[in-house]
Formats: structure tokens, sequence, C-alpha cells
């Protein structure tokens, strides 16, 4: 009877342990330990891919706010006050002294032949109107620009925080006003001034001679535009096109599905063309009023001293000639 | 002076988004404005957190640096605030802040922004305090009144602390290490440079 009691809690010991042992992992599974599972800030912005963010569900109509944490606002901010201030800086503080040292020792460049006296008309009503829309509206957008840039500390400090920031809304809204006429203008420069700004063989023989810009009494052969004018024209057309496409992105902001992320690329692109855009132009100013007599007159007047064209579009001024030879004198067609 | 912080528990939050109403209510934030909101990562998968986010007002605010006017301004609890007056809607701040915090009404052509508008951890603006004025442009200043921000006070759970940076973290600690988990100050490493140490 004993041996059958014992036998029976033998048993019972034996078949105890293994509930117990069999009970055991599932108790371990039941305490609670949600880290486990839950997501960790800082796991998610360890596998954070460069320039994503750390987003999640909203419940609110604003999409935007699904963006919990975007860490490449801090990169952006860098690349916003670290490195753009000093590409600006160097190209357009470096232009202006290149300019300077280039008026120091070739001076102003002069017609060799002496003016004339004859004129010969060069740009039209309508080339002209094209490029003084273009051109003043880009001042002001230029200004505009760079003061977003540089001034809060080269202007603010000159009128005090109200009016600076008075001013600048004042610019901001003339810079988003203004950037329709220039897209306006880029875009007819483009359509009139395309065909005669093709690069060709001219063009490598007029870059070989330095355009005759370093060498008094040089002048190498040039149709309408040569090389210098149809670097400026690509530039501009190319610069106003990419200009345009960045800037429709900050007047529209998050239109069309654009990102935080997209908006920070289309900034800097935006900025970073803009300091380069407006160095070009200084050149461009500069030699075509100060840095060349009777430059001017082609986008002043349209009407250019024979003898300038001479030396600068000699084989535009003998196409002319023949035109005007051809026809009676005065019936010759606007460009 | 104390150093301010917000610190959100996500571990605790429970997505109620009282917060977010309680920050409409007290301030009467335009339409369409929302100064604080929760957003839940890894929604409806296990271990998923929600976390209540606003302004942080960030040490060395990138906002404020980006800013071409100026406008931002820290107070002596480290507050980043802004003025109205001097903001001109650039966006930038949008662009450079890591936490999506300004906001700006939709106003006049284009996409054109008003002045931009975020969390003022309840502190107001440059206004003289508790004016009319002030509370026209950045609603109640509950800290000129030795309240803390109404998001956190309300908050039925009490995920969301605010108040002295040193004494929230401390909190947070105790309860990690009392519940044995957490998942991190959010927000802090990229506000303030260092998390919560777990």
């Amino acid at each position: 009877m004993n041996t059958a009691i014992q036998f029976v809690r033998a048993g019972a010991f034996a078949l105890l342990l293994i509930f117990v042992a069999a009970a055991q992992p599932a108790a371990a599974q039941q305490a609670p330990n949600p880290t486990a599972q839950s997501v960790k800030e800082e796991q998610l912005l360890k596998a954070l891919q460069p320039g994503a963010s750390v987003s999640g569900r909203i419940t609110i109509p604003d999409s935007h706010s699904a963006t919990l944490i975007q860490p490449e606002g801090q990169d952006w901010r860098k690349f916003h006050q670290g490195v753009l201030p000093v590409i600006g800086g160097v190209a357009i503080l470096g232009i202006i002294a290149l300019l300077a040292l280039f008026y120091a020792t070739r001076g102003r460049i002069k017609v060799d032949a002496g003016l004339s006296g004859r004129t010969v008309t060069r740009f039209g009503g309508f080339d002209r109107f094209v490029h003084w829309v273009t051109a003043s509206t880009f001042i002001v957008l230029a200004v505009s620009g760079l003061n977003l840039s540089f001034g809060k500390t080269v202007v603010l400090p000159l009128f005090g925080d109200a009016a600076f920031a008075t001013l600048t809304g004042y610019g901001k809204l003339a810079h988003n006003y203004l950037s329709f006429p220039f897209m306006v203008g880029v875009a007819l420069m483009f359509i009139i001034w395309a065909k005669d700004n093709i690069p060709n063989k001219l063009d490598l023989d007029w870059i070989k001679a330095g355009g005759g810009l370093f060498v008094k009494g040089a002048h190498p052969p040039a149709k309408r535009f040569n090389a210098g004018q149809k670097g400026i024209f690509w530039i501009v057309a190319f610069g106003g096109l990419i200009m345009s496409v960045s800037g429709w992105h900050l007047l529209f902001p998050f239109e069309g599905g654009s990102t935080v992320g997209d908006q920070q690329f289309w900034v800097n692109v935006h900025a970073v063309l803009a300091m380069i855009f407006i160095a070009v132009m200084l050149a461009h100013a500069y030699i075509g009023s100060v840095g060349m007599e009777g430059a001017f007159d082609a986008m002043g007047s349209g009407e250019v001293d024979e003898n300038w064209a001479k030396e600068h579009h000699s084989l535009w001024l003998e196409e002319r000639k023949k035109l005007a030879g051809n026809a009676p004198k005065g019936s010759v067609p606007a460009e | 002076m104390a150093r301010v912080k917000f610190l959100c528990d996500a571990d605790r939050c429970i997505e109620c988004n009282a917060c977010v109403t309680a920050c409409k209510n007290e301030h009467d934030v335009p339409w369409g404005i929302t100064r604080r909101r929760v957003v839940t990562i890894n929604d409806g998968l296990p271990g998923e957190r929600s976390v209540s986010m606003a302004c942080m007002h960030c040490t060395d605010a990138p906002c404020a640096a980006v800013c071409p006017v100026n406008c931002f301004y820290t107070t002596v609890d480290a507050v980043v605030l802004h003025s109205k007056d001097l903001c001109i809607g650039c966006g930038y701040c949008f662009y450079a802040c890591p936490f999506g915090a300004p906001q700006y009404p939709r106003v006049g052509n284009f996409g054109s922004r008003g002045k931009m508008d975020k969390c003022t951890y309840c502190a107001g603006g440059p206004e003289a305090d508790l004016t009319q004025a002030e509370y026209v442009k950045y609603g109640a200043n509950r800290l000129a009144e030795g309240k803390l921000p109404i998001c956190a006070e309300m908050c039925s759970t009490k995920a969301l602390l605010a108040g002295d940076g040193a004494i929230i973290a401390e909190i947070y600690k105790e309860r990690v290490t009392r519940r044995g988990y957490g998942s991190g100050a959010w927000g802090w490493k990229t506000a303030y440079k260092d998390g919560v140490a777990l």
C-alpha cells in the first residue's frame, strides 16, 4: 500500500515537474516588457537615411505635420548660414575685384578708329524693351534677394530692427511679383535671340584671341553676337530657366506634393545660382557701360557708331550694309 | 532661472489629442494652424508609440539662425519666441526647424505666407506681459501668471511634461527605472544636443 502511494506521489511529482518546466517560458513571455517591441527614438534616428525624417500618422488635415523630426533642417541651416554666404561673398566680391583690376590695367576700351558720327541700328525697340524689362526686374530681384542673405549683417545695423523688417517685407513682395515679368523677359529673349547665339567655329577664334579684350587694337571678327555675348546669352537662358523653376517652387511652396526636403533643395539651388548669376551680370553690366566706349548705345538708343560696329561686330556690319544696299535707306527692318 | 523644456513620455501618451485641443483653445489659435500635434509612429504595428510635438525651444535654435530679419529671441527661461511685427513670412524657419513647428496662415497671393505662428511655451511675445495686444498675436501668457504650459498641465496621463529641463528629465528617468522601459526623450538629442541617459 505504502509503495503504491509512494509510486503515485512520485508520479505526481514528476508530472508537476513537467508542468513547471512547460510553464517556465510562458511565464517569461507574459512579464511586461514593452521595450522589446516598442519604437525607440534613438533606433529610429540611427536607422535614418540621410535626408529622411522620422514620421508617422497624424489625425489633423495638414499632412506635413506627420513629420515628427527632420534632422536635415540642421544641415540646411548649416548650408544656409555657413556655405551660402561664402559662395556669395567670393562670387560677388571676387568679380568686383576682378573688374576693378581690369579697369585699372586696361582702362576703358575705346573705339580705336574714333567715333565716325554715322550710326547703324543694332537693337530695335522691341529688343531693347525685352532687355530692359528683364534687366530692371533682375536688379530688383537681385537686390531683394541679396538682402535676404546678407541684409541682417550688412543693412540691419544701419536701419534698426523695425525699419529693416518693413523694408525686407516689401522686398519679399517685390521679389514675388516681379519674378513674373522677369520670367516672361527671359523667355522672350530666348525666342528673339537664340538663332543668333548658336555657337560656331568663329567663336573659337574669338576666344583664342581673348575677345580682343586684353590687347589694344585687337578685334577678332564677329557676327551679330561674339562668343562672350553668346556665353552671357546662354547663362541667362539656362540660368533664368533654373531660377524660374526653383523660384516657382518657392512661390508656391509644398504644391504638387513637394516635401520639406524638396523645398530645402530648391532654396539652395535658387540661392547658389543667384549668387553666380549676379556675379556674371555685374561683369556684363560693366562691359556694356563703363568698360567700353560706345557699347551702351546698343541697348540705350539702339543706334551704335559704325566704327564701333566695325571693330566689334565686323561681319554683322557687312551683312547689314549688304542688306541696306539692296533696300532703300530707312526701310531696314528693325532687328 | 530655469532652462525650461518639453518632454513627451511616449510610453504614457494615449494619443487623445487633448494637448492639441487645449492649446488651440487657450490661445485662440487661428483656423488651420496647430501649434502642437500628436504623431503616431508605427501606427497599427506592435510597439506603436505616439508623441506629442510642438516647438522644442531648441538650444542655439536653427529658426533664429536662418531668419533673415532676426525676429527670434530667447527669454531668460530659454523659451524661443518671435516678433510677429518683424516676421515677413519667408518660410525659412520652417525649412530649418527639425520639428516642423513654424506654421503660416495662408494670406494673399500665390502660396504667400502670413506672419509665422508657433508654440510660445505659453509665454506670449515681445509685447508687455498679459496685454490684449500680446494675446491677439501670441495667445495667453501663462508663464507670466506663474503657470506652466496648458498642454502639459492638463495631460491626462502626465505623458507630456513641461518645466525645468533638469527636473523633468529626473522625473522621466525615475519612471523609466521603475517600470523598466522607455522609448526615449523624443527630440532632445536634436533640440538640445543631449538626450536623457536611460
